[in-house]
């Protein structure tokens, strides 16, 4: 069974798959069901957590987790809807050390409230940045037809 | 209650060259439990590369890290390449494969140096920088600059190899083959270069695996990932090499694993500047186009990735740079604590933590927050050990 | 060279260098200096490991949210006389990153500048040129 087959067996109707090329794999998941995908590629498909990219879109933040599973060669990333104004998602640190340091910054880029992280504090930002600037949140949206071409 | 003291090296030491603040707790000679703040050297590039086009993204991702300056630069055009989906000239994937693997060499070679300086090899710094040198003259023959080479560009290359500087290069490539042959065995000999560093921040493979660490030091602990062979790009699936993979996860392994690579990138270039074949190093790119693209290199100090969305429009809409040592600096906590303090310097040094690609060492009293012992200091102790074991030898 | 010679017998410079928010590059450029290739210790400079014992502070990158004020405390450390030249593009005025919102303002509105050594990075040469200059400032 392929890494698709895999992901479709478990997660089935829950997951979108778009499989750009040999090599990039994105699979859209909501973000109640993004802890058990990403626990089942890194801990039983023994991924590598590469690194989770924070993006400012209208309805919220897209966080995509980049898992590169380099004994095939192939990267997938799941790409999560975090929506606005909430901004909470689940932490991943419990099963994923590795993702300790990108909650932070996204975090304090963006505003995402990571639920359980141990240590939600500034990782790149000075002490006394101001409280609710996200540097990395969008004035304007340049395109609206985000979700068609991709 | 225990005397628990912390011990802060850095911002500004003069040979940690970026500000950077590892703070270690100890009790007695021995670290207990470490921090470390970055920030220091934070410039804000990624909302910054979306005010500035693809192009001019390219020399801004340069300036992240002036030691692994090509790295950048090459993950961030494979991004967009990933997006536009094109086929760059062969004659530019093997451009690229040369300048990255010319980085490598330097790179290694300047961290041998600080490695050796921290020991208290000042010989080795010495020798080690002096021989980095010749790839320096090497990167200016090719590229018009010692660092910051701006070679690359999205779609292929910016300068060539001329076919007649070819014989040059070859030879100055195999004077520095000698030079890293001689010093790779001069190190991995040294018995008290062994004692010093064997059994020293011993990184276990599982704690490897649970952070994901990269590069170097994950091959160091056993784990056997390489980007140019696990995710070939460019043109190292046309070329030999091995992968240099090290069981113990001691600061002699990460030492090891550096030097064998320089041996590696060797071969790899003189196979590239061999083989390269005719032909125009860029394919025109008119338009990125819409949708997302992720790019990966590997970086002396492991895996850079890139990812990028665009818009259609000349400016990335979003421009998410990883370089090596975030995933690496956060794993010197598991290699430092139970370890001597005379040896935190090294420790430190082991993980090759380029801040400046991250973001960017002392003792300091838990109580009091008061410095107790200085960067230069916790070198100082560093160099004394060794001092102290070559009277044993 | 032989006026540099002569210079370097009459007085022994030492310089500290403080590494701003860099990329590293002039950083490495100027440890170089230290090494067999160009080895300006021969001169009498000696990058020394504190501010209070340097005649020359050289900067390099630029100056951000974070180490102001660390930045600004060094140089009252520095005792006078004292000069002060700036490495780089990025000392000299902020290069490529002066619309970041991590930056605050060019070195030289913080503290003053006598030489700028301008380049991405500057050679080593041109370093030991700018650090000369800064010599013919003291006579």
């Amino acid at each position: 069974m392929n890494l698709i087959e895999k992901i479709k067996e478990k997660f089935g109707g829950q997951v979108e798959i778009f499989e750009k090329s040999r090599r990039r794999i994105y699979v859209t998941i909501s973000k109640t069901q993004a802890k058990e995908l990403v626990r089942y590629l890194f801990r039983d498909l023994k991924a590598r957590f590469s690194i989770a990219t924070g993006i400012d879109i209208r309805p919220g933040v897209e966080i995509l987790y980049h898992l590169a599973f380099d004994e095939l060669g192939v990267m997938v990333s799941v790409r999560v809807l975090v929506e606005k104004p909430e901004l909470k998602m689940d932490s991943f640190t419990d099963f994923m050390p590795a993702s300790d340091w990108i909650e932070r910054e996204i975090h304090e880029m963006l505003g995402v409230d990571f639920v359980g992280h141990p240590n939600l504090t500034k990782l790149l930002l000075p002490d006394d940045w101001p409280e609710g600037e996200h540097p990395y949140r969008k004035q304007t949206f340049e395109s609206e037809k985000e979700n068609d071409e991709r | 209650m225990s005397d628990k003291k912390l011990i802060p090296i850095g911002p500004f030491h003069p040979l940690l060259e970026e500000p950077e603040f590892f703070k270690f707790y100890v009790e007695g000679e021995r670290v207990v439990d470490a921090e470390v703040r970055i920030g220091y050297n934070h410039r804000g590039i990624e909302k910054l590369a979306e005010s500035k086009t693809y192009d001019m993204d390219v020399f801004l991702v340069e300036r992240i890290c002036g030691i692994c300056s090509t790295s950048h630069p090459f993950a961030f055009v494979q991004a967009a390449e990933d997006i536009t989906g094109i086929e760059i000239p062969e004659r530019a994937k093997f451009i690229r494969t040369i300048v990255g693997e010319l980085e490598r060499i330097h790179s290694h070679l300047l961290w041998v140096g600080l490695a050796g300086h921290f020991i208290g090899y000042n010989t080795v710094f010495m020798w080690a920088w002096k021989y980095r040198e010749p790839v320096l003259d090497v990167f200016e023959a090719i590229s018009g600059n010692r660092n910051h080479y701006g070679m690359f560009k999205v779609g292929g290359v910016r300068r060539d190899i001329k076919e007649s500087d070819i014989p040059a290069l070859l030879s100055a490539i195999d004077d520095i083959e000698k030079f890293c042959s001689m010093l790779t065995k001069a190190v991995m000999d040294d018995p008290v270069l062994q004692a010093r560093t064997k059994g020293i921040g011993i990184l276990k493979k599982q704690d490897a695996l649970d952070l994901c660490v990269v590069g170097p030091v994950a091959r160091a602990s056993g784990v056997a990932i390489d980007i140019r062979k696990d995710h070939p790009y460019a043109a190292y699936d046309r070329v030999d090499f091995e992968k240099v993979v090290l069981p113990d996860g001691d600061v002699f392994s990460k030492a090891a694993v550096r030097l064998l690579e320089t041996i590696e990138s060797i071969k790899i270039i003189r196979q590239c500047l061999k083989e390269m074949p005719v032909g125009p190093i860029e394919t025109e790119v008119r338009e990125v186009g819409i949708g997302e693209g992720i790019g990966q290199h590997e970086a002396p100090r492991g895996e850079v990735i890139h990812y990028v969305r665009s818009n259609n429009s000349n400016y990335p809409e979003r421009h998410k740079i990883r370089a090596p040592s975030f995933m690496n600096v956060p794993s010197f906590k598991k290699t430092v604590i139970g370890e001597m303090i005379a040896d935190a310097a090294l420790i430190t040094a082991g993980v090759d933590p380029c801040y400046c690609c991250t973001e960017r060492m002392a003792v300091v009293d838990q109580a009091t927050d008061k410095i107790l012992l200085s960067g230069n200091e916790l070198v100082r102790l560093c160099q004394e050990k060794t001092e102290k074991l070559r009277k044993c030898f | 060279m032989v006026d540099l010679f002569k210079w370097g017998l009459k007085k022994s410079l030492w310089v500290y260098h403080l590494g701003a928010s860099a990329c590293n590059n002039c950083d490495i450029e100027i440890l170089d200096l230290l090494t067999p290739k160009f080895d300006v210790e021969r001169f009498g400079i000696v990058l020394v490991g504190s501010p209070r014992h340097a005649d020359v502070l050289l900067v390099s990158g630029i100056v951000n949210r974070q180490s102001i004020e660390r930045f600004r405390r060094v140089y009252d450390q520095v005792p006078n006389p004292k000069l002060v030249v700036a490495i780089g593009a990025c000392a000299c005025s902020a290069n490529m990153f002066r619309d970041s919102y991590n930056f605050v303002k060019p070195l030289d509105q913080i503290i003053p500048v006598d030489v700028y050594v301008p380049g991405c990075p500057p050679k080593p040469e041109a370093m030991i040129a700018g650090v000369v200059k800064a010599l013919q400032k003291i006579k």
